[in-house]
């Protein structure tokens, strides 16, 4: 392969192609594909943050779920017409990013001295109270019925009537675009983080802390930056997430599944590697939300099962999936579908 | 060892406290909740015990293993569906309670013992996250397979509609109050026998890692793998009959589990596994006594936060609990510090 045909056919290149000739041709083909993908981008957004933690930093994160709620709920807080703020679509995912990489760096400060299975632990007790806080708190947070309604995005000069802010409607499109753009936006800075001079010492935390602190770093000060990096991706995830639905949906929606989620998103990709959150992202929600749905359909179609059988729903598969996925991916390919390339040293060693 | 005779003494004293103890309404309250608190504290310690004895031997937080437990508690329901039991009757249904006790046990070893086979043991030399990664991974397919179960067509499962909610476990040992009708603190036959299942289980087991071969094998595989298989010690087999004993005892405990609270759904693993394995973390991970004490602790932690603070915070609490054993005492209550191995 040349130089330069190699050069096109980087992944990131290609699914940035895919991304924009589906959005393009979408419409015109009439596939429907749009309105899910905007569910892969809020994912891919939450997996890049797990990434930053899990895979540049190496630190096993089990309760990323709890940041994407905590935006969720912090987008709402500031939008949302029965509380006194209203600011508006863009300066809350401003403050969402501010919230999220603040709660990151407290959840870290007292936390990641501890041994990797414990924080991992520990992150998965900070989730399921973060959860039960939401629950909870109801004069705040409106418990189970979630807060809403929420605002859409607005852009300037995108309606009929003038120039001012105009809102999204409900036509995706321009949803479509959007999330893509902020999923870029992200991809680019995940990767000029990666090479920054922050990034490198999370590599060379991740491989060897030892060595590292020997080379002049001081671990939890660059554990803390990735926690609260990773947490404001979630955060943003989230907010952006509220922001598509009108709603926060209520606390029970980040459980522990979607921190399951958002690893296996990180594992099927290859930890460490940014373009594979983006394809682990369309894999795993490509099979949660897209490919079970059509294949249930379809058996019932065919009389296979029933909906009432425990079978027959989608749903009920969910956590199999997950489970077959971390497993099999463990056991046959720990590194992922598209694993992060390791900068060779001179006599191509690692 | 000391500690496990300590923590094995305290219930029958608590239960003899509370005929002086029948006095004032505040104190029948706070005995209430001990009672219920100790009885479940038990339960949840023969969790941990399964929980510390894999993390002993191999470092794996058998994430699974609460799990494993619901399967147990499952296979019980069906069992007890299939032979029609109902309550408590007479020396049949005494059988009854022994056959589900021993068929959920073996079953548990086995299942643990085929985990550790097809999927930790092709691992042993992978890093630790990885492994626990694979932990979580059969976590959520033993959960979706109890999920099926639940579905199954029988009338104790609701004949197989609404596979995830929560089945009725029938009162197969009585709630009666052994203390009389009148008396304001109950203590119970399932209180009795939640004591009676699990400290010979507790017992046998100290005996066992104490005074056999197997028992020794597995403190020398724990202290270090490679001298033991040096030693002519089968380190894989070790391992495997550590899954096997530490499921027996999540079978047992899952049955009592339903027993004593006569409800069972597929995603209890999940909240008991939590609770014992925050026992473990409390009590020393890697210390059995520990996770017998732990698992007290936790008990009447969980029941004094149900009966003073709220139920809805109690979840809440053992994780309180938990992230501030990790942050400030990592090493538990009785456990030896631990150097990390490089």
């Amino acid at each position: 392969m040349s130089t330069a045909s190699r050069r096109f056919l980087r992944p990131d290149l290609l699914l940035a192609a895919a991304a924009v000739a589906l959005g393009l041709l979408d419409g015109p083909l009439g596939l429907g594909l749009r309105d899910p993908m905007r569910g892969v981008m809020v994912f891919a957004l939450l997996g890049l943050g797990l990434n930053v933690v899990t895979g540049f930093t190496g630190l096993l994160h089990l309760g990323m779920a709890a940041f994407m709620a905590l935006g969720a709920y912090a987008f709402a807080i500031c939008t949302c017409d029965i509380y006194p703020f209203q600011i508006g679509f863009w300066p809350a995912l401003g403050v969402t990013l501010a919230v999220g990489a603040a709660a990151g760096f407290l959840l870290g400060a007292p936390t990641l001295g501890l041994r990797g299975d414990y924080l991992a632990i520990v992150t998965l007790g900070f989730g399921e109270i973060a959860q039960d806080v939401l629950k909870n708190l109801d004069a705040i947070t409106k418990g189970t019925q979630g807060i809403n309604p929420l605002p859409p995005p607005s852009l300037p000069g995108w309606g009929t009537s003038g120039f001012g802010l105009q809102e999204f409607g409900p036509e995706e499109g321009p949803w479509y675009w959007l999330f893509l753009v902020i999923t870029a936006l992200a991809v680019v800075g995940c990767r000029n983080l990666e090479r920054s001079r922050t990034g490198r010492a999370w590599l060379a935390v991740r491989e060897d802390e030892l060595a590292a602190r020997c080379m002049g770093i001081v671990p939890i000060p660059t554990k803390m930056y990735a926690f609260a990096t990773g947490a404001a991706l979630a955060a943003l995830a989230g907010g952006l997430w509220a922001s598509l639905y009108a709603s926060t949906g209520e606390p029970g929606n980040y459980d522990f599944q979607v921190s399951i989620l958002a690893l296996c998103i990180v594992i099927v990709g290859g930890m460490g590697s940014v373009d594979g959150v983006l394809v682990g992202a369309v894999a795993m929600i490509g099979v949660a939300n897209i490919a079970l749905p059509k294949l249930a359909g379809w058996m019932q179609a065919q009389g296979l099962v029933t909906a009432s059988n425990v079978l027959g729903s989608p749903n009920n598969w969910k956590y199999m999936v997950f489970g077959v996925v971390l497993v099999i991916m463990m056991r046959v390919r720990p590194d992922g579908l598209l694993p992060a390339r390791l900068e060779r040293g001179p006599g191509g060693a690692p | 060892m000391q500690a496990l005779h300590h923590a094995a003494a305290s219930l029958p004293l608590a239960v003899a406290a509370l005929g002086a103890g029948d006095g004032g309404g505040g104190s029948d309250v706070l005995m209430q909740q001990v009672v219920t608190g100790l009885s479940n504290g038990m339960i949840i310690a023969l969790i941990a015990i399964g929980y510390t004895m894999v993390y002993g031997i191999i470092e794996l937080i058998n994430f699974a293993h609460g799990d494993l437990c619901t399967l147990g508690a499952f296979l019980a329901l069906t069992i007890a569906g299939a032979f029609g039991m109902q309550s408590w009757v007479g020396a049949a249904d005494a059988a009854g309670v022994v056959l589900l006790l021993v068929s959920a046990a073996a079953f548990c070893a086995g299942l643990n013992w085929t985990v550790d086979r097809l999927v930790y043991r092709p691992l042993r030399n992978a890093p630790k996250l990885t492994l626990l990664v694979s932990a979580i991974g059969c976590s959520f397919i033993l959960v979706n397979l109890a999920l099926f179960w639940g579905g199954l067509p029988m009338d104790v499962f609701s004949g197989g509609v609404s596979a995830a909610a929560p089945k009725d476990f029938p009162e197969l040992v009585s709630d009666q109050n052994l203390l009389g009708e009148d008396s304001r603190v109950s203590v119970t036959r399932s209180d009795l026998m939640v004591l009676g299942v699990t400290l010979p289980l507790m017992v046998g087991l100290t005996l066992l890692v104490r005074f056999t071969r197997l028992g020794k094998a597995m403190r020398a595989v724990a202290q270090n793998p490679t001298a033991a298989s040096l030693m002519g010690i089968d380190v894989d087999r070790v391992i495997g009959a550590t899954f096997l004993i530490g499921g027996g005892l999540g079978g047992f405990a899952s049955v009592i589990y339903a027993l004593y609270n006569n409800t069972i759904s597929f995603q209890m693993g999940y909240r008991t596994g939590m609770d014992a394995f925050t026992a473990a973390v409390l009590g020393g991970i890697g210390s059995m006594p520990g996770a017998v004490v732990g698992g007290l602790l936790i008990g009447v932690a969980r029941a004094i936060s149900d009966g003073y603070i709220e139920a809805r915070w109690t979840n809440s609490v053992v994780f309180a609990i938990l992230i501030a054993t990790l942050v400030f005492r990592p090493s538990g209550l009785l456990g030896a510090k631990l150097r990390d191995k490089v």
